[in-house]
């Protein structure tokens, strides 16, 4: 799927495409589209039916559509120059969240602006790897130890802020998109190698040291199902979904695991257990192959930019809508633990949606202003 | 740029790139074969599951906790109610069947439209109001024709209740549906079978208290989802009950004697700081909420220039006028600013040296040479202009500080008024300007931007009366927790007010006596043989009379009259309760507030003290000489 070996870019003016000139990138607008397409169908089953919840949905995708067609026509160099004031913005908001923010939910995540309530996690998770993309473009690649080191700092700052919210989910997709603009900066094999396994000889040391009730509860985080009328319920329910639907599906609108209203959160977070039951394996396999055009779309447009920032921001974003897709799936079918992380574009919802389409309006970005940077 | 390194860093991202996509790939087999795993190989596993699958975990809404006052009445209640319901998925012809329905029992168009909304929301085998609070009558006459109406029946619940109404309604606040703006702030799973939920007063404050924590039950559902047995159950957590220091009759009475005027009333234990009564009038009826209040009699409720809605006592803010007098006077002679038989001479008027501006006084003629006592028993107001001038702004806020003027008192209710106590840092944060002399002039008389709430007056006054101990006041005396039955009593928190001199104190404390007793006091008209009581009038500017004019009641339309205050404690020797009555447009504090405040200590006192309320003498209506 599209990698070229040729890492001399097409001359521009052969692309001009009817979308050139609006800076979109048409395969990237076609597999997001499809998933968009794909998604409503299935919310449209996912919530029996009511069409209120599509049209609420559809708006949604109109501005987060507006947002990622503003967002491509600024220019990498832009985004560049203003990368360190969006993360220092970010993480201003993360700690003024912590001190004012609107307690929803359990959680503290908002700030109420008076006209309307922003969610700066949100900001951060684009404001992250444009900063570790601005930091690590200015330094000699592969990284030395001390970048590393300052990139972990930057980093951790925003994630440990969104972790106290708590929103675990969110400080995940965070912390990921950072590390993954380090793994792309080519940080050597050996440090990765010592990273893990440092990691897995401090976590016996962690454990030790751990008082029981905190214990009990990473154990109920590792294992829902011990915990069958609490947060193993919804696992369960969402095996049974995607068990019981077999190769081909029950068929639209006729999951009784969904309709029956068994299946939790059937149209957030478990709207994947929906699809499952409905359309079966062939159903999933057909949405998870338009994921991976859209991904490898993504990672062909980050090798294609000229300039290590870009290249950097665009592969870093890219990947973090694959973390989207693997921790959400995995949660559904049980391979990971519960944590709260939409299906992206097809999850019932607008917070994340706008990111995730702004992010794709930062890869457009990159790759059709490639004519306007100097060789 | 690092032109050298450009090709090479590219080709470094590129292989990076390429292992991120392998990543991916294999990642994305894993997720794939594990729904291989779930969809084919274990496929008639979870088939027969689903199949099987009946059991369904439902929530139990736990009973919110009922409120009591300080003599156990009951305040707060749930009470059963019936609601109409409907089973879409059971019903043959849903548009038919309505009609038939309120040929039977009214059913208004409101009716009508919620249940479609609730509908286009809901499973169609759940069960949904199209009628809530059904009369005992209405639910009998469906009850004889249920027969021809399948999937319809009549479902009992519990519904809040408010017996006293508008009495107790801003205090209590009330519940009503959870909305849209509501769920945001709430735990869902807690709430998951709860309809409603405080939306203001006691009911919101003390809503984590009086809601409880949901249960829940396994049930046994049919094909189609409805309940055939209970499996498993989960009992839920009610909600704990609270007992008020509040007394239902002092709450009455203040609501009754307040009449047609605007104001409130407040009246405060002491020696513990509870809340015996916290009126604010006029009022409405809480009940009306809980149902949901219809469009237009809320828009009536909005729209009321008395502003029923509005709780005076906890919100409003008033100049405290005199009542601040006796704390100034204090203020004065804990700062050794004065000496309480120090005498200042009052010709009826009080100019700064080098001004112009005449400050009057309420008495044109003047009230002659006055010392502490008389100045607070005939309410002089040249000698607070002239202390609160050799004060000094700066003593004169600090000191005041402790009586608990300018902040929130710190009360178990949401949304409380903290009123301003004037100051040069207060002026120069809110208004950027500098701080005029002139300012502190009126300052000593409770004018200019002096700001109180009832409830900072009456705490105010009930910490002179307790010697200077301030509490926090408190509604809730205790809650009783229905799982263990202890009981979990609510402390106040003491802070204290510095009084160097008991003397100090003392006097002030004579002087107040004096303003019922003497007989040229501001409130003698309340003054009772059976005990004696400490108090202080005040009268609070709505508009102010130009240097030239007199201010005349009688030409004045009522909206601009004065409003008339008043706080005092009794019984003067050993004080038990301490009230703050604010009039709006009432005219002169002592012959509007002062009788309410009157009214309130017999009710508490009396059955005390070993009387009967009959006892209690008649308060003389009309002018009498020697008032504000």
């Amino acid at each position: 799927m599209g990698f070229s070996r040729d890492l001399t870019p097409s001359n521009p003016n052969k692309r001009q495409g009817s979308l050139a000139h609006l800076h979109i990138d048409l395969p990237l607008l076609l597999g997001i589209l499809a998933l968009c397409v794909f998604g409503l169908g299935i919310l449209y089953s996912a919530s029996g039916g009511d069409l209120g919840q599509i049209y609420r949905q559809l708006i949604r995708f109109g501005l987060a559509f507006f947002v990622m067609v503003i967002v491509a026509q600024i220019n990498p160099y832009t985004l560049q120059r203003w990368a360190p004031w969006i993360y220092g913005l970010g993480v201003l908001l993360l700690i003024g969240v912590l001190l004012f923010g609107d307690i929803g939910k359990g959680a503290q995540r908002w700030l109420n602006l008076g006209v309307f309530k922003f969610q700066p996690s949100e900001m951060v998770k684009l404001a992250v790897p444009l900063m570790i993309a601005w930091y690590l473009a200015k330094q000699p690649l592969p990284p030395k130890l001390k970048p590393i080191a300052l990139t972990f700092i930057l980093i951790a700052i925003p994630v440990g802020l969104i972790a106290k919210q708590p929103d675990l989910g969110t400080s995940l997709l965070v912390g990921s998109a950072g590390i993954f603009a380090l793994f792309l900066a080519g940080i050597s094999w050996r440090f990765i190698i010592t990273f893990f396994g440092l990691a897995a000889a401090a976590a016996p040391a962690v454990w030790i040291n751990m008082h029981n009730y905190q214990k009990q509860r990473v154990l109920t985080f590792l294992d829902p199902e011990k915990d069958p009328l609490g947060a193993g319920y919804h696992i369960i329910q969402s095996k049974i979904s995607i068990g019981s639907g077999g190769l081909f599906g029950k068929g639209w609108f006729n999951g009784t695991q969904s309709q029956l209203d068994f299946l939790p959160e059937r149209h957030t977070d478990f709207i994947f257990a929906v699809l499952s039951e409905e359309f079966g394996l062939v159903g999933v396999l057909l949405l998870l192959s338009l994921y991976l055009f859209v991904i490898l779309r993504g990672l062909y447009i980050a090798s294609q930019a000229q300039e290590t920032f870009g290249r950097l921001l665009a592969g870093s974003l890219i990947l973090v809508f694959f973390v989207y897709l693997f921790v959400n799936t995995g949660m559904v079918s049980g391979l990971l633990p519960v944590v709260g992380v939409p299906l992206p574009l097809v999850s019932y919802g607008g917070t994340s949606l706008v990111t995730l389409m702004a992010g794709f309006g930062i890869l457009m970005s990159i790759h059709t202003h490639r004519k306007l940077l100097p060789r | 740029m690092r032109i050298s390194n450009h090709y090479q860093e590219q080709r470094q991202f590129f292989s990076r790139a390429v292992i991120a996509a392998g990543i991916v790939f294999i990642t994305l087999c894993v997720i794939a074969g594990r729904l291989y795993q779930l969809q084919v190989v274990e496929h008639s596993h979870f088939k027969t599951l689903s199949q099987d699958n009946r059991l369904k975990l439902e929530p139990i809404p736990p009973v919110r906790g009922l409120i009591y006052d300080r003599k156990g009445r009951l305040l707060a209640n749930n009470r059963p109610a019936f609601n109409l319901e409907i089973i879409p998925e059971q019903v043959p012809n849903l548009d038919q069947t309505i009609d038939q329905l309120s040929k039977l029992i009214t059913l208004s168009e409101r009716d009508i439209d919620r249940f479609d909304s609730l509908r286009k929301r809901s499973r169609r085998f759940e069960s949904l109001p199209i009628r809530v609070n059904l009369s005992d009558e209405d639910a009998a006459k469906f009850s004889v024709e249920s027969h021809r109406f399948p999937g319809v029946g009549v479902r009992a619940h519990l519904l809040r209740e408010y017996p006293y109404g508008d009495i107790s309604a801003h205090v209590l606040g009330y519940v009503g549906r959870i909305s849209l703006k509501d769920i945001e702030k709430l735990d869902e799973a807690n709430y998951s079978g709860t309809t409603h939920v405080g939306k203001i007063g006691l009911e919101r404050s003390y809503e984590d208290t009086l809601h409880g924590t949901v249960g829940n039950q396994q049930v046994e559902v049919n094909s189609v989802g409805r309940i055939a047995r209970i499996v498993k159950q989960e009992a839920p957590v009610n909600g704990q009950d609270i007992h008020l220091h509040l007394d239902i009759d002092l709450q009455k009475i203040a609501i009754d004697s307040l009449g047609e005027f605007n104001g409130a009333v407040i009246a405060m234990d002491v020696i513990d700081g509870g809340i015996l009564a916290m009126a604010s009038n006029p009022s409405f009826d809480p009940n009306l909420f809980v149902e949901g209040i219809s469009t237009k009699e809320y828009s009536a409720l909005q729209q009321d220039e008395n502003r029923p809605l509005y709780d005076r006592a906890l919100k409003g803010v008033y100049p405290p006028g005199s009542t601040v007098k006796p704390f100034v006077g204090l203020a004065g002679l804990e700062t050794g600013s004065i000496h309480y038989h120090d005498n200042i001479y009052c010709p009826g008027h009080f100019k700064l040296p080098n001004h112009s501006h005449k400050y009057r006084d309420w008495k044109k003629t003047g009230h002659g040479a006055m010392d502490l006592k008389g100045a607070i028993t005939q309410s002089c107001d040249v000698y607070y202009y002239k202390l609160a001038s050799d004060m000094g702004v700066d003593s004169l806020s600090k000191y005041l500080e402790q009586f608990g003027f300018g902040e929130k008192t710190g009360i178990d209710l949401i949304g409380e008024a903290s009123g301003i106590l004037p100051s040069r840092d207060w002026k120069r944060a809110a208004r950027n300007q500098p701080w005029y002399a002139g300012e502190t002039v009126i300052m000593g008389i409770g004018q200019g931007y002096f700001l109180t709430s009832p409830l900072q007056l009456a705490t105010a006054t009930a910490a002179f009366a307790n010697k200077g101990d301030r509490l926090t006041p408190r509604l809730v005396k205790n809650m009783t927790d229905a799982k263990n039955n202890s009981e979990l009593t609510v402390d106040a928190e003491h802070h204290p007010v510095s009084i160097s001199n008991k003397r100090n104190w003392t006097e002030v404390h004579y002087a107040m006596v004096n303003v019922t007793e003497g007989k040229r006091g501001t409130a003698k008209r309340i003054r009772t043989p059976l005990y004696r009581i400490a108090g202080k009038t005040g009268t609070a500017q709505v508009f102010s009379v130009k240097q030239n004019e007199e201010y005349d009641e009688e030409k004045i339309a009522k909206k601009f009259r004065d409003h008339a205050l008043f706080v005092a404690y009794a019984p003067a020797d050993a004080p038990q309760i301490a009230v703050a009555v604010i009039v709006e447009n009432g005219g002169h504090g002592g012959s509007t507030a002062a009788p309410i405040a009157r009214k309130l200590m017999d009710a508490y006192l009396l059955p005390k003290l070993g009387m009967s309320l009959n006892q209690s003498t008649k308060i003389p209506a009309g002018f009498i000489l020697g008032e504000e």
